[in-house]
C-alpha cells in the first residue's frame, strides 16, 4: 500500500499585489525523501516554504502538509514539523540544555519527554561536557549540529532546513548530513534548500525554482542526464538561465 | 603591497584568540582569497585591514603604510564590503551610489568606467529601494559602493555568502575583469570551490593559516594519492569503509567518497580492479584533490 | 500551557542575565520611592520672607518676632521702605513680603481693624497661596494673642497681593517646564536614537571607512533636530500666548536665544549618549528613563526645588532644563532681561561645551 506523500501541492501560488511571487507550482514528496527546493534569491523559494509551513496563506492552489490542509490546519502543520534556518535556529545567551528546553517545550512535549529526549540528544551529540555553556560560547559546527537535534527533538514527520550549513567548515558539513541521514532513515523527511551544489548529489529529488515556478525537477542523476552535464553545478546554472535541455 | 605580521586577537571575554599570530603578504594585482569556515577568524582579519578594529599585536602595512596609526590615510585608498548589506535600505539605488560616492569625495560619473560592466545589470533597478533587491542585486550594489572612488585595495568580506550559484559565478566573473585594472583584491568566502578562482589562497582555521600558495600549488601539496569512490548504495558503505584498516581518510563528496589510504595499502587491493565493475559494484579512480579535499586533509591532520 | 511556561522561562532566563535590565527594573523603584519620599514635597518649610516695618514700634517688633520664631518662615532680610520689596524679588531672594504700616499700633488701639500687607511671588500659585495662609494664619495667632478675655478682639486686616503672574494661572509656570521637558526628551532621544540606529545596522561600518570627518556626520545628524525643535519650540510659544493667553512679560528674543542653548545642550547630550551606547533600544531607556525622571523632578516645575534636602537641590544642577527653567521664568514672568540671566546662560552653555568634547573624545574611530 502506497503511503500518503508527506507534502502534496497542486497548483499553489502567492501573489503581492501585482507580483506573483509564486506561479501554480505543483508537486509531492514522499515521505523519508531528501527533498532539495533550490532557487536563485527572488525565485520564490522563501514564499513558498512560508505556505508550506503554515506561515502564510497562499492566493490560490491546493496543499496537504503532513495529512493537514494549508489553509484550514495551519496549526496541526506546525506541531508536525521542525524547522531550522540559517538566520536564526539557537538562542545564544541560553545554554545548550536551556535552548533544548525551551524549543521542546513549544513543541509541546512532556516535561519528562523533554528531560529524558534531551538526555539523549546531548550524548548522541558528543555535547555532555557543553550541556551548561552558552550557545554563545560553542564552536559554530556545534551549534548547527545542535539546532538540526533540536529541530527534530519532538520526532516531527517533517523538517524544513533553510541553508542549514552556511559557512560551516568542510568536515561539519560531512557530519551534519550524516545526522541527516539518520533522521531520514528513521522515517523522518527533509525538505533542503542549500547553496552548495555538492550537497544537491545528497538529495532523493530536487526541484529548481525560477521566476516562481519549478523550471525542473527529478533525481540529481536524472536532471543531470536531462541536460547532459556532469555536475550539479552546470544543471543549476542552465535552468537558471533558461536553457533547454537540449541546448 | 599589504604586509601581514605576526597578528593577535583576542574579544573581550573569548576564551580563544580570533586570531593567533597570522602573518602572509599580499601582492599587488592579485585576486588574494582567504578560505576558511565560520569562526576561523576571516572577519576580524578584514575589519582590522580596514582599520575598523584594531589588533592586539602585530603589524599591517598597506602601500608602505601603517594599518594602525595612518588609518585616515589607508581610508582613502580602500575599498571595503562587510559581510552583511549595509547600504541604506530604505534609499534606491542610484541614491545610494550618489551618497556614498559623495561621501568619498567624488560624483558616480567620475569613475564610472570602473563600474560600468556591474551596474549594467543594476540600471533596470536604480528607483528600487536597495532592502527589495535580490540577495545576488545588493552584492552588485554594495561593491560598486566599495569601488566608486576607485580605490587600489578592494576588501571584499564574504562578498558571496547566501547567494544562488549563478549570482555567485557572475560575482567572480566581475573580480576577474577588475584584476585586469591593477587593483589589489582580497577576497574572504566559505567556498572552497571559489577560493579556486583566485591567484593565490590563504586556508584559515582558528585565526591561523594553515596553507598559502596558489590554487595549483596547495594541491600539489597533498599528501597522499586521493582516489574517489562511485558505488550504488555509497552512504550505506561509508561506514565500512571508513572503518576499514587500510583507510586513512573518507568524506563524502556528492555522491562519491573521497579516500586516503594508509602506507602499504593498495587501492586494488581495496576496491578491487582499477576500471572494472567489480562485484562489489565499485567503481573507483584516483582524481586530483579540490582545495576543499586540501583543507579536509590540514583539518583532519591538524586534529590527529 | 506548556508552551506558555516554556516562553515563560526563557524570557525569565533573558532578563535575568541582562544585567543593564536588572539594574532599572529593580533600580529604579528604588529610587523613585527615595526620591518622592524626600524631594517631593509643596510644604512650606523656611520660605525665605521679607518684613518692611514701616512702623517700628514695640507692636511691630512683637509681630516681627513671631514671624521670626516660625519655622516655616526665613526671616531674610528686615527692611524700613516698600521700595526694598522690589529688589528683593527682582533678585530672587524672596518669596513673600509683609509690609507692616507705619500707623500699625496706632489702629490697634483705636479699634479700627489694622492693616499687615502680604504680597507673595506667584510664579508658583500653589506655593504662593500656601504661603500667604500661613502668613494669615500667624496673623490670626497674634490677633488672638493680643486680645484679652473680656475685651472686643483686635482685629487685624491682612490685604494680599501677588506680584507677577497676577491671575494665579499655573499654566503660566506649566509652560516653561513643559518647553524644557518637550525640547530636552525630543533632542536627547532622536539624536542618540538616529546616531546608534547607523550603528546598529552596520551602516558605520561603511561610514568609518571613508575619509568622512565625524565632526560632519554629527553635525549633519543634529541639524534635522535642531530645526525640528525651533519649529517645535515656536508653536508652543504660539499656542501659549494666543490659546492659553500666558503673558510674556519679557523679551521673545531673549527667550528664543536662550531656548536654543537648551536645544544645543540637549543635542549635545544626545551626543554623548550615542557614543556610550550601542543598540537603539539601550539608546532609548538611557534617554528616557535617565532624562525623563530628572525633568520631571529636578526642573522645578512640578515640585519646587527649595523645598527638597539640599543634597537633592546640589543635584538638580545638574539638570540642564532645570537652569532653562529658571531663565525662562524670569523672561516670561518676571520680565527680566539678560542681566538676570546671564549666570545660568554660562552654565548651560559650559555643559553643552563639556558634553561635546567627551562626545569628541568618545566617538569611535573604529567598530570596537
Amino acid at each position: 500500500m502506497k503511503t500518503e506523500p508527506i507534502i502534496c501541492v497542486d497548483k499553489l501560488s502567492r501573489r503581492f499585489g501585482d507580483f506573483t511571487a509564486v506561479d501554480q507550482i505543483s508537486f509531492s514528496v514522499e515521505r523519508g525523501e531528501i527533498f532539495g527546493f533550490l532557487g536563485a534569491n527572488g525565485a520564490g523559494k522563501t514564499t513558498a516554504i512560508r505556505m508550506l509551513t503554515g506561515l502564510l496563506r497562499p492566493s490560490a492552489g491546493e496543499g496537504k502538509v503532513a495529512g493537514f490542509d494549508i489553509y484550514q490546519e495551519t496549526e496541526s502543520i506546525k506541531k508536525n514539523i521542525g524547522y531550522m534556518s540559517q538566520a536564526f535556529s539557537l538562542y545564544t545567551n541560553l545554554t545548550v540544555w536551556e535552548n533544548i528546553e525551551f524549543f521542546a517545550g513549544i513543541y509541546g512535549m512532556q516535561f519528562r519527554d523533554i528531560h529524558q529526549k534531551g538526555k539523549v540528544l546531548v550524548q548522541q551529540l558528543g555535547m555532555e561536557n557543553m550541556a551548561s555553556s552558552l550557545v554563545a560560547d560553542i564552536p559554530m559546527g556545534w551549534r548547527q549540529k545542535l539546532a538540526f537535534s533540536v529541530a527534530i527533538i519532538h520526532q516531527p514527520k517533517l523538517v524544513f532546513l533553510d541553508e542549514p550549513t552556511g559557512g560551516v567548515d568542510p568536515i561539519t558539513r560531512r557530519q551534519f548530513w550524516d545526522l541527516i541521514y539518520e533522521a531520514t532513515s528513521s522515517g523522518i523527511t527533509a525538505f533542503v534548500t542549500t547553496h552548495y551544489m555538492d550537497e544537491v548529489e545528497y538529495f532523493d529529488r530536487v526541484s529548481i525554482m525560477v521566476d516562481g515556478r519549478i523550471a525542473a525537477m527529478d533525481s540529481p542523476s536524472g536532471l543531470k542526464d536531462i541536460y547532459n552535464v556532469r555536475s550539479m553545478d552546470e544543471v543549476f546554472y542552465q535552468v537558471a538561465r533558461n536553457q533547454s535541455p537540449l541546448s | 603591497m599589504i604586509s601581514i605580521r605576526k597578528l593577535y586577537k583576542t574579544y573581550k571575554g573569548a576564551a580563544v584568540p580570533a586570531l593567533n599570530g597570522i602573518g602572509f603578504d599580499v601582492r599587488k594585482g592579485e585576486i588574494f582569497g582567504l578560505a576558511g569556515p565560520d569562526g576561523s577568524g576571516k572577519t576580524t582579519l578584514f575589519r582590522i585591514l580596514a582599520t575598523l578594529l584594531e589588533p592586539d599585536q602585530g603589524m599591517i602595512l598597506m602601500q608602505d603604510m601603517d594599518v594602525v596609526r595612518e588609518y585616515r590615510k589607508i581610508r582613502k585608498i580602500i575599498g571595503y564590503m562587510p559581510g552583511r548589506f549595509s547600504l541604506y535600505p530604505d534609499l534606491s539605488v542610484s541614491e545610494n551610489l550618489r551618497f556614498f560616492a559623495t561621501i568619498h569625495g567624488t560624483t558616480p560619473d567620475k569613475n564610472f568606467d570602473i563600474i560600468r560592466p556591474i551596474y549594467e545589470s543594476l540600471e533596470p533597478f536604480k528607483h528600487r529601494p536597495a532592502g527589495k533587491l535580490s540577495g545576488g542585486m545588493k552584492q552588485k550594489l554594495a561593491l560598486c559602493s566599495a569601488l566608486i572612488h576607485q580605490p587600489s585595495v578592494l576588501l571584499l568580506d564574504e562578498p558571496t555568502t547566501g547567494v544562488d550559484p549563478v549570482s555567485r559565478k557572475e560575482f567572480w566573473d566581475i573580480l576577474e575583469d577588475l584584476r585586469v585594472t591593477g587593483m589589489t583584491i582580497m577576497v574572504s568566502t566559505p567556498y572552497m570551490d571559489e577560493a579556486a578562482r583566485c591567484d593565490r589562497i590563504g586556508l584559515i582555521r582558528h585565526g591561523q593559516i594553515m596553507a598559502l600558495d596558489t590554487p595549483h600549488g596547495i594541491i600539489q601539496q597533498f599528501p597522499k594519492p586521493l582516489y574517489s569512490l562511485k558505488a550504488p548504495n555509497i552512504r550505506k558503505i561509508l561506514p565500512q569503509i571508513k572503518d576499514h584498516k587500510g583507510v586513512d581518510s573518507c568524506y563524502s563528496f556528492g555522491n562519491s567518497l573521497h579516500i586516503t589510504l594508509r602506507e602499504g595499502y593498495a587501492p586494488e587491493r581495496i576496491f578491487g580492479n582499477h576500471g572494472e565493475m567489480c562485484r562489489t559494484g565499485f567503481q573507483w579512480d584516483q582524481i586530483q584533490p579540490t582545495i576543499e579535499d586540501c583543507f579536509i586533509q590540514l583539518m583532519h591532520t591538524h586534529e590527529n | 500551557m506548556k508552551r506558555f511556561n516554556a516562553i515563560l522561562w526563557k524570557e525569565f532566563r533573558h532578563v535575568f542575565r541582562d544585567s543593564k535590565t536588572m539594574l532599572m527594573l529593580f533600580g529604579l523603584p528604588v529610587i523613585q520611592i527615595l526620591l518622592f519620599g524626600f524631594a517631593l514635597s509643596h510644604e512650606i518649610k523656611k520660605a525665605p520672607i521679607l518684613v518692611v516695618d514701616q512702623a517700628v514700634n514695640a507692636s511691630s517688633h512683637k509681630i516681627i518676632e513671631k514671624f521670626r520664631a516660625n519655622e516655616q518662615f526665613e526671616l531674610v532680610n528686615l527692611a524700613r521702605n516698600i521700595d526694598e520689596i522690589k529688589a528683593e524679588f527682582f533678585k530672587g531672594r524672596i518669596q513673600m513680603a509683609v509690609v507692616i504700616p507705619v500707623d500699625f499700633e496706632a489702629s490697634h488701639y483705636a479699634s479700627e481693624p489694622a492693616e499687615i500687607q502680604l504680597i507673595a511671588d506667584a510664579s508658583n500659585p500653589n506655593i504662593a497661596t500656601n504661603l500667604v495662609r500661613f502668613a494669615a494664619g500667624i496673623i490670626r495667632e497674634i490677633e488672638r494673642e493680643w486680645s484679652p478675655q473680656n475685651r472686643t478682639s483686635i482685629a487685624i486686616r491682612t490685604e494680599t497681593s501677588m506680584i507677577y503672574n497676577p491671575d494665579m494661572s499655573s499654566a503660566t509656570t506649566f509652560v516653561p517646564g513643559l518647553i524644557a521637558l518637550i525640547l530636552l526628551l525630543v533632542c536627547v532621544l532622536m539624536t542618540s536614537v538616529s546616531i546608534v540606529r547607523e550603528k546598529e545596522q552596520g551602516h558605520m561600518e561603511v561610514l568609518l571607512v571613508s575619509p568622512m570627518h565625524p565632526v560632519t556626520f554629527v553635525l549633519a545628524k543634529a541639524t534635522p533636530y535642531l530645526a525640528l525643535s525651533l519649529i517645535n519650540l515656536g508653536v508652543i510659544l504660539a499656542m501659549s500666548i494666543w490659546i492659553l493667553h500666558i503673558p510674556i512679560a519679557g523679551s521673545m528674543v531673549l527667550l528664543f536665544i536662550v531656548s536654543m542653548l537648551l536645544i544645543l545642550t540637549a543635542l549635545a547630550l544626545g551626543l554623548w549618549i550615542s557614543t556610550v551606547t550601542r543598540t537603539q533600544e539601550t539608546a532609548m531607556m538611557f534617554a528616557l528613563l535617565g532624562m525623563l525622571l530628572p525633568t520631571l523632578l529636578f526642573t522645578g516645575f512640578m515640585f519646587p526645588i527649595e523645598n527638597m534636602p539640599v543634597a537633592l537641590q546640589y543635584f538638580s544642577f545638574l539638570v540642564p532644563s532645570r537652569w532653562y527653567y529658571s531663565m525662562a521664568n524670569d523672561i516670561m514672568i518676571k520680565g527680566l532681561g539678560f542681566g538676570a540671566v546671564w549666570k545660568e546662560i554660562l552654565i548651560l552653555g559650559g555643559m553643552t561645551i563639556l558634553l561635546l568634547g567627551l562626545s569628541i573624545r568618545g566617538f569611535k574611530h573604529r567598530l570596537i
